[in-house]
């Protein structure tokens, strides 16, 4: 505990800056993998390509990717926006497979009956099956959740301030609790968000509360199966 | 693009090539060793998460535990565990034995939960009524497992083998930060050579043999669906087939099943 | 590989979109230079360090240094190789750091010929020039790349000069990536010392704990340590002489931008250098690596007091 005790503020800067990095990438794949999954399901062409180049994304290996990003994108070395990409684009990757299933779930039965009930598709995409998708969106949310705050720790490499620092400093200073500390805190982040993202599936989504937790959680573990399953 | 001009052009050197060159060099050798670290760790991963995925796929018991317990292990930072193994086990091990070891467990560890989860949840997406004619049909438990629920489920349960690959292939990547080999380390020493032909040509190689291993799980999968039952892919392929023009019909995943 | 190429482009260009949208409203920390200072040379001075425990010590000595002065300094650290490193000094990420003379030379002449502090020092500030960038002053402590034996190995086989590595052909050494093909490396070796039956072991830990372990349990007989490094005492390994000049100086030296050159801040930097010695270099890593744990900032702030400059 000697050096937890005497480096605490350091720890907690970093699951800050850490907590950070995480969340932009989670909610840009969201914001992009959601429209795409929606395209993904109008024809066989559309989801041949959406869903074969988004996973082909997922097997970039994350640190030439990092380090590659400033020289194509033009930002400068040290800016998170290299970071904030590289780990949008693994969210995409994961996010757009579990979007595109989410859509596909919705019983084509009530997509026509809205239509019945007088429905614009725009209406029909916002109450109907926007909603229904949610609670597949949900368990994707949560695999990109956990993966991204893993990842966001191999930035270190490029310099990039957060958790992953602890693990290269302590192992060339011979610190065993420091990277134990780093992994420790990562794990608690991911568990947090977590569990926010469950919270946030209650409120949200309250009709599907009958679910049994361990449903959405499956389904989470089922995706990232999914996710290669495609190409 | 020059850049990626430029990569290519350094892939395709025959220079690069050359047996008996000084490391990173010659390439070969980067993927022999890149192909070994995978293998060897999704074998192991596989020897253990298939028994217990099965195990908990036809019987259901510890299945709460074992996803939460895989979900947290999804969290972990392969990075701070590598490093933490490696420390640890240089304690008692000599370096090149601590650090190879320590690699390994990383990696077993990041393809346990994806190859656990296919195993468990191919069994679960077996019809239940399939299970119980086999079993009012007369066999034993062991049978039903490995006459009807493995084969129905083989394309799922390869689904998981083949995402623990694809896991495994982009991570080993950080092996050479722990002095092993692998193309992560042409990767690393264009990083400190400031070369940026070496930096993406090795990412390109990672993904074109990422690619080429998925292609080959991909075929595999389609040889092993039963027709017309359990295949993810060929359901998918009909509903899509079926669907065309008017509005989309439910695809037959064992994910919407369950959601369902 | 065109599909790759176009999706990975396209993906990323929307998702720069997003994220600069997104990183706007969001930046809400302190420490980012890059929207915090815009590089402008009335701002607070950045001070960087590379990834490794001595430089981010040398950072720590810089920046307090100057605070003292009465300088605006802020700090980021653990950056990686000069590959980030400078471009970071030229778009004003950072604006100062710690440097090596030889090595930052290396970097833009991998084959260059001086060998003394003095021609170092002079070839530098005309090669980092090009870059916008400024040298000042460098100190007497240094930090060379070294061929390193542990005293056992050394004893039973007359080892006292890197020429005499002859004698134990064929032998593993280990090193950072890069050391197999800079000139200080394998190709000197080969050239310069006609050792020529070695078998590289690359370790990515800038001659850190692995490489010593490496050393120490016989995985590599010879390994590139550097002089700094306390384990060269605790452990017990013998640096071999380096007779015809293979490695050259190594002074620890301030690498900056010539937007922030200023006199005060030469004055103020020169007096850092003009205290600090190789034993200093040492006993701050012994700090902060050895059993003391203690972090880089006390050990600098203890430095700098002892040397009358806080």
């Amino acid at each position: 505990m000697n050096w937890f005790l005497s480096n605490w503020e350091l720890v907690l800067e970093l699951t800050l800056n850490h907590i950070r990095l995480s969340i932009i990438p989670i909610i840009i794949g969201f914001v992009i993998a959601v429209p795409l999954g929606r395209l993904a399901i109008t024809g066989r062409t559309a989801r041949g390509i959406i869903i074969t180049s988004t996973s082909l994304l997922y097997t970039i290996p994350s640190l030439p990717l990092f380090v590659i990003l400033p020289a194509i994108l033009g930002t400068k070395v040290l800016s998170d926006i290299n970071l904030i990409v590289a780990l949008s684009i693994y969210a995409v990757a994961i996010m757009v497979r579990a979007a595109s299933d989410s859509f596909a779930s919705v019983s084509p039965d009530v997509k026509q009956a809205s239509l019945a009930m007088g429905y614009s598709r725009w209406q029909q995409f916002w109450k109907v099956e926007f909603p229904l998708a949610g609670p597949v969106l949900l368990a994707g949310m949560r695999v990109v959740s956990v993966s991204t705050i893993a990842l966001v720790s191999v930035g270190v490499l490029i310099g990039s301030e957060n958790l992953g620092y602890l693990f290269t400093n302590g192992k060339q200073r011979g610190i065993l609790e420091e990277v134990g500390t780093g992994i420790i805190a990562s794990l608690l982040i991911a568990l947090v968000f977590d569990l926010i993202l469950v919270l946030l599936g209650r409120i949200l989504l309250p009709w599907s509360r009958s679910d049994k937790k361990s449903q959405s959680a499956s389904a989470a573990l089922q995706l990232q199966i999914k996710a290669a399953d495609a190409a | 693009m020059n850049l990626f001009v430029s990569a290519i052009q350094w892939i395709l050197d025959p220079a690069n090539w050359v047996p008996g060159s000084q490391s990173p060099l010659p390439i070969q050798d980067r993927l022999a060793e890149h192909l070994l670290y995978t293998f060897v760790s999704v074998l192991i991963a596989a020897v253990i998460a298939l028994p217990l995925g099965f195990y908990i796929g036809h019987t259901g018991k510890g299945r709460q535990f074992v996803i939460s317990f895989t979900g947290a292990m999804r969290a972990l930072p392969t990075l701070g565990v590598l490093f933490f193994l490696t420390m640890v086990l240089g304690y008692s091990m000599v370096s090149t034995t601590a650090n190879f070891v320590g690699t390994m467990i990383a990696l077993v560890l990041l393809a346990i939960p994806s190859i656990l989860a296919g195993a468990y949840a191919g069994l679960e997406s077996v019809d239940r009524q399939t299970i119980d004619s086999a079993r009012a049909s007369g066999m034993t438990e062991m049978q039903i497992l490995t006459k009807v629920e493995i084969p129905l489920s083989l394309p799922l349960i390869i689904g998981g083998l083949r995402a623990g690959v694809l896991q495994v292939i982009a991570t080993v990547v950080i092996a050479s930060y722990v002095g092993l080999g692998g193309l992560g380390r042409i990767i690393a020493s264009g990083i400190g050579l400031n070369d940026y032909d070496r930096i993406l040509g090795g990412a390109i190689l990672i993904t074109a043999l990422a690619l080429l291993i998925d292609g080959v799980f991909a075929v595999i999968q389609r040889l092993t669906a039963t027709p017309g039952v359990g295949s993810t892919r060929q359901t998918e392929k009909q509903s899509l087939r079926r669907r065309a023009p008017g509005p989309s019909t439910t695809v037959g995943t064992p994910l919407q099943e369950r959601e369902s | 590989m065109s599909i790759f190429k176009k999706g990975r482009i396209a993906i990323g260009v929307v998702a720069v979109g997003a994220v600069v949208a997104l990183a706007g409203c969001a930046s809400g920390d302190p420490t980012a230079p890059e929207t915090a200072s815009g590089g402008d040379s009335g701002d607070a001075i950045v001070v960087g360090s590379f990834a490794f425990p001595e430089s981010e010590i040398l950072g720590e000595i810089y920046a307090q240094a100057l605070e003292a002065q009465g300088f605006d300094v802020s700090t980021k650290f653990n950056i990686g190789p000069r590959q980030q490193t400078i471009p970071a000094l030229q778009d004003g990420s950072i604006n100062l750091i710690p440097e090596y003379n030889g090595n930052l030379l290396a970097y833009y002449d991998t084959e260059y010929t001086e060998r003394t502090t003095e021609d170092v020092d002079g070839a530098l500030g005309d090669a980092v020039a090009k870059d916008d960038l400024v040298v000042y002053k460098s100190a007497e402590a240094e930090d060379k790349d070294a061929y390193v034996v542990t005293k056992e190995f050394a004893d039973a086989n007359g080892l006292k000069a890197i020429g005499d590595l002859t004698k134990v052909e064929p032998f593993s050494l280990g090193a950072n990536p890069q050391f197999g093909e800079l000139g200080y490396g394998i190709p000197g070796l080969k050239s310069v010392y006609k050792v020529n039956d070695v078998t590289f072991v690359p370790i990515e830990d800038f001659g850190g704990p692995d490489t010593v372990k490496a050393l120490t349990d016989d995985t590599v007989q010879v390994a590139d340590i550097y002089t700094t490094s306390p384990d060269i005492k605790s452990k017990d390994l013998v640096v071999l002489d380096d007779p015809e000049n293979l490695i050259s100086a190594q002074n620890v030296i301030p690498l900056l931008s010539s937007k922030i050159a200023s006199d005060e801040l030469e004055k103020a930097l020169d007096a850092v250098s003009a205290k600090l010695t190789t034993d200093d270099l040492i006993d701050l890593r012994e700090r902060v690596e050895g059993e003391e744990k203690a972090s880089a900032n006390t050990a600098a702030k203890d430095w700098l007091e002892k040397a009358g400059l806080l």
